[in-house]
């Protein structure tokens, strides 16, 4: 027969529990404290070891504790032979497991493992590779996790292949983890360059469709999980040519083809690469600054441009056309897409990845699409219209740039287009008239300052606050300001700068209202004769 | 009293679910195949290319005997069903293990194919094209609601709602069939009902909404019965109840008779009904009847990476013949010995009918009768039954936890006195423990890969 069954109360509990809590508590800060003079006198024996073991198996973060770990264990290591060591290290790896299994996020018991990792005389990558196996099946976010892992393989060497291998898995037991398929992404271009000759990061194009594939069938399952939508991004950039492209011209000095950069030389991350030119004929060198710019199909007009000594600018143009391969990929994605889109109209990824295959194919032939998906992005996404209008301003001035560079002319001209911000300023050098009429921007940026061939610039009925960008313009002679927001003098006191400006017109403008504004004016800006107000 | 007889009744609910136990093989089986007249000889080529299989003989069958566990009734547990939520309410789980159902297979166009449930199946999954994905994640999604639209189909088979959502041929029998569980001319109301319940138990422990108990269904009343003994109750094996003592005035059993003549006092006798003979049957339920075999084969259904598969198979019914279902379960459920597989099959009818998609090299033990059965809903039942009895008090609470339990004449024992205070027992204590009496989840058993 069993007892007689009577179970405690809860104040039974609770007060048992209380009592228990004070007596570790006491036991705890007892062991602290002696951790704490122990290390003051510098010993660093083993009931140190014991003590700092005690304390962190319930507190894996007191980061000061692990320190005073580490200065023990290399004391031990200076008396104690290999084979010991080798004991004492492993012993720890048993030790932090156990801490990570009370706090696998603890940044203490993860740097303490690689720091053990990397002294043990004979380390198991293998049984590394397996917890870091195990603590991401727990949680594959866990970042700790990702960067010991990624130590671990630089290490040992663990082969590409299998790594890839491993995101595969990853991937397929769940594919909504940025850090499986970010992972993946620098793996890939390792194992399947476009040019095995030399480091890239183009993907060859067997290898580009079959990602293609895998994402898709993550973005068909579950459209609205971010990560497969940055994977598809990131793999749109794979296949495309980072391009270069602009003309400087140098106080009236004609430009002609020097030489060609090496190819392989830009990578099109940055906007803007520093390099060192050797001149051979005047046998010294320049640090020049080398901006590029994203163009699709430049034509052959512009190719084979360097540059000359007195300016740090140097251009350059590479490759730019996309080829036959690419553009039928390119193209069956954007079916493929579109179907998605119509499945799911209010989808916010997918209309951005369509805008985004439509640029890569043809900006121009598809523009009055892509505003119209712009449009629609607004209004399905309206937290981030303002995002949208910034890239929405962008890709119509990258638009007009070719229309420009087709129409072979010196005229940027983009009016009513909503443009809320300005950019690829640099790839307007050349330009002399400038029309920015009928946007909604609110300032001209510094690097307004770029466009150095400038002599006429109009802007009118902008929200302009600030011409900060508008300063040491030689050839400027006319700006037209009208119904803007140009309120103060300061406003307008980087114009003083440019000692060809004659005609200023700031008619619509609250300035206009401040007293005695046309004398000031004109003591700011002597250079102006005809000054509409 | 109570718990004893609670948990005696919960015992009797599933008396035929004995642990067979192999000393007389020979009662239990059907007719055995031998092995050599079975096989059918390959042709050369496809000899040469198959790797070879060892082989394992009837002997060896025998031979093992003891680490087979057949249930004689197949059944697979949904995550969030009631016996689940019963098993974790009252903290008789922890005397048992299970393991996921792993693959949800189906029998179409000619082959066993996988059915994608979760979205890492529909990820995976090669049958299904891109729009076909998005299509069945968006009414998995979407029917988890009640619409209009489907108020509109509600008495309409559930087929024809499927087909009017463009759902496809491929999605709509993975649908009918394999989630929903239904035939297509269930009404929509149902077929919704049972899509949302597969639905909600997905995910709670794995890919799929089923768990198996490790060791066989016969695990679950003998754990019943454990809890019932540590407070007292009473079992008794190989005797059966000869006649009922009914008093004459109150119209109640007041006593039972034993097969061995001894009188037992009660004031409640609870039984199934199957246990009644002659003319006290009462013929208040219709007469269904069910076939079922058990086989064991030494391949998979559907081979695959990993041949630690628990699966669950659909042969649904084409043209007039049933549905057959099907169990597969593999040796980590330890229900049979490592390289074979055991096989429950369940269909409506008189007559076994041999499924089309098992493989025929095989070795197979066959047992089938038919059998009268009464298809409710067993711990609903219970739980009737039970508040009949007792009315006022609660049907099946949490245990509590042996630490807590004061026996007679002992002071209330403490927990620091029970433990010593070191290292690895300081870890365990700065997990939140679960506290006396708070159920908690189901241990489920990884699969080993």
């Amino acid at each position: 027969q069993h007892g007689r069954v009577k179970v405690k109360t809860t104040a039974q509990q609770e007060e048992e529990k209380r009592k228990e809590r004070e007596k570790k508590l006491k036991i705890y800060v007892a062991a602290r404290d002696a951790c704490f003079a122990k290390r003051k006198e510098e010993i660093f024996d083993d009931e140190a070891l014991q003590l700092t073991q005690q304390l962190l198996s319930s507190n894996p973060d007191f980061a000061t504790l692990w320190n005073y770990r580490r200065e023990i264990l290399l004391h031990l290591e200076t008396v104690k032979d290999e084979n010991e060591v080798q004991k004492i290290y492993e012993a720890e790896l048993s030790f932090l497991e156990s801490c990570l299994k009370v706090n696998p996020k603890s940044y203490g018991s993860w740097h303490h493992r690689g720091w053990v990792s990397a002294r043990l005389p004979r380390p198991d990558w293998a049984r590394e590779l397996g917890l870091c196996d195990r603590c991401l099946s727990l949680d594959d976010r866990n970042f700790h996790c990702w960067d010991y892992r990624r130590m671990v393989v630089k290490v040992s060497g663990v082969s590409v292949e299998q790594e890839l291998g491993f995101t595969d898995r990853l991937i397929c037991s769940n594919f909504s983890n940025y850090s499986s398929w970010h992972y993946r992404s620098t793996l890939l271009p390792l194992l399947h360059p476009e040019c095995p000759e030399q480091a890239s990061p183009h993907l060859c194009e067997e290898q580009l469709l079959k990602e293609y594939e895998l994402v898709q069938n993550a973005v068909f399952t579950d459209p609205n999980d971010q990560s497969a939508w940055f994977y598809y991004r990131w793999l749109l950039g794979r296949g495309m040519w980072a391009v270069v492209c602009h003309e400087q011209m140098l106080g009236g000095a004609e430009v002609h083809p020097i030489c060609d950069l090496p190819p392989g030389t830009i990578h099109d991350t940055t906007n803007e690469h520093n390099l060192t030119v050797h001149w051979t004929e005047k046998h010294n060198h320049r640090e020049c600054a080398l901006y590029t710019g994203t163009v699709w199909h430049a034509g052959n007009k512009l190719s084979k441009h360097s540059f000359l000594q007195e300016h740090e600018m140097v251009l350059l143009l590479c490759r730019s056309e996309l080829s036959v391969e690419k553009t039928s990929v390119l193209q069956s994605e954007l079916l493929s897409i579109n179907q998605l889109q119509e499945l799911e109209p209010l989808n916010k990824w997918c209309l951005l990845t369509i805008i985004l295959l439509m640029r890569a194919l043809d900006p121009l032939g598809y523009e009055k699409e892509t505003l119209a998906h712009f449009q629609t992005l607004k209004e399905v996404d309206p937290k981030r219209s303002a995002y949208y209008s910034d890239l929405c301003s962008k890709f119509m001035i990258e638009n007009t740039i070719l229309k420009m560079e087709y129409a072979e002319v010196r005229v940027f001209s983009i009016s009513d287009q909503n443009l809320t911000t300005l950019c690829h300023l640099d790839q307007l050098l050349l330009v002399t008239h400038i029309n920015l009429s009928s946007n909604r921007l609110q300032r001209l940026p510094p690097q307004f300052a770029m466009l150095q061939c400038l002599e006429v610039f109009e802007a009118d009925n902008n929200s302009i606050k600030s011409l900060e960008g508008v300063y040491c313009l030689p050839k400027l002679e006319e700006i037209s300001l009208k119904n803007n927001k140009i309120s103060t003098l300061a406003d307008l006191q980087p114009l003083a700068s440019c000692p060809k400006l004659t005609h200023l017109d700031l008619r619509g403008n609250p300035i206009t209202q401040t007293a005695g504004v046309e004398s000031e004016l004109a003591k700011l800006l002597p250079s102006v004769t005809d000054l509409q107000l | 009293m109570t718990c004893p007889v609670l948990e005696c009744l919960l015992c009797e609910e599933s008396q035929d679910e004995e642990h067979v136990a192999p000393e007389d093989p020979q009662s239990f089986l059907g007719q055995w195949e031998d092995p050599e007249e079975d096989q059918t000889h390959p042709s050369v080529a496809s000899f040469q290319s198959e790797p070879t299989r060892k082989k394992i003989s009837f002997a060896q069958l025998v031979k093992e005997g003891r680490r087979f566990n057949i249930d004689l009734v197949s059944k697979l547990m949904f995550s969030r069903g009631s016996l689940v939520e019963l098993l974790i309410k009252s903290n008789v789980s922890r005397y048992a293990e299970f393991k996921n159902v792993t693959r949800i297979l189906t029998y179409h166009h000619g082959n066993v194919e996988q059915v994608p449930c979760s979205r890492a199946d529909v990820f995976a999954s090669r049958q299904l094209s891109v729009v076909e994905k998005r299509k069945l994640m968006r009414f998995l999604t979407s029917c988890m609601e009640e619409t209009e639209e489907q108020q509109a189909y509600y008495s309409r088979p559930y087929l024809e709602f499927l087909h009017d959502q463009h759902l496809g041929d491929n999605l709509q029998h993975f649908l009918l069939h394999s989630i929903a569980m239904a035939s297509p001319d269930t009404p929509t109301g149902e077929g919704l009902a049972s899509t949302r319940h597969f639905l909600r138990c997905l995910g709670r422990y794995g890919n799929t909404p089923f768990l198996f108990p490790v060791y066989g269904l016969g695990e679950i009343p003998q754990c019943f019965c454990r809890m019932s003994a540590v407070f007292g109750g009473v079992y008794c094996l190989r005797h059966s109840v000869q006649c009922l003592i009914v008093d004459k005035d109150t119209n109640r059993c007041k006593a039972v008779v034993d097969s061995r003549g001894q009188r037992i006092n009660c004031s409640h006798f609870v039984m199934e009904d199957g246990y009644l003979v002659g003319d006290r049957k009462k013929m208040d339920t219709s007469l269904r009847f069910l076939s079922r075999a058990v086989l064991i084969t030494d391949a998979s259904v559907l081979p695959g990476e990993s041949d630690q598969q628990v699966s669950m198979v659909t042969v649904p019914s084409t043209d007039g013949s049933p549905t057959v279902r099907m169990v597969e379960l593999c040796s980590s459920t330890m229900t049979c010995i490592p390289g074979t597989c055991e096989f429950y099959l369940i269909t409506h009818l008189l007559e076994p009918l041999p499924p089309p998609c098992v493989d025929r090299s095989l070795h197979t033990v066959a047992t089938s009768k038919p059998r009268l059965l009464c298809l409710l809903c067993p711990v609903f039942q219970a739980e009737l039954i039970f508040k009949k009895m007792l009315p006022e008090e609660e049907f099946c609470p949490p245990a509590p936890n042996p630490e807590d339990i004061i026996y007679d004449g002992e002071p209330p024992s403490s927990t620091g006195g029970e433990e010593e205070q070191e290292g690895p027992a300081d870890q365990e204590e700065q997990h939140d423990e679960p506290e006396p009496g708070e159920p908690t989840e189901l241990q489920v058993q990884e699969s080993l890969s």
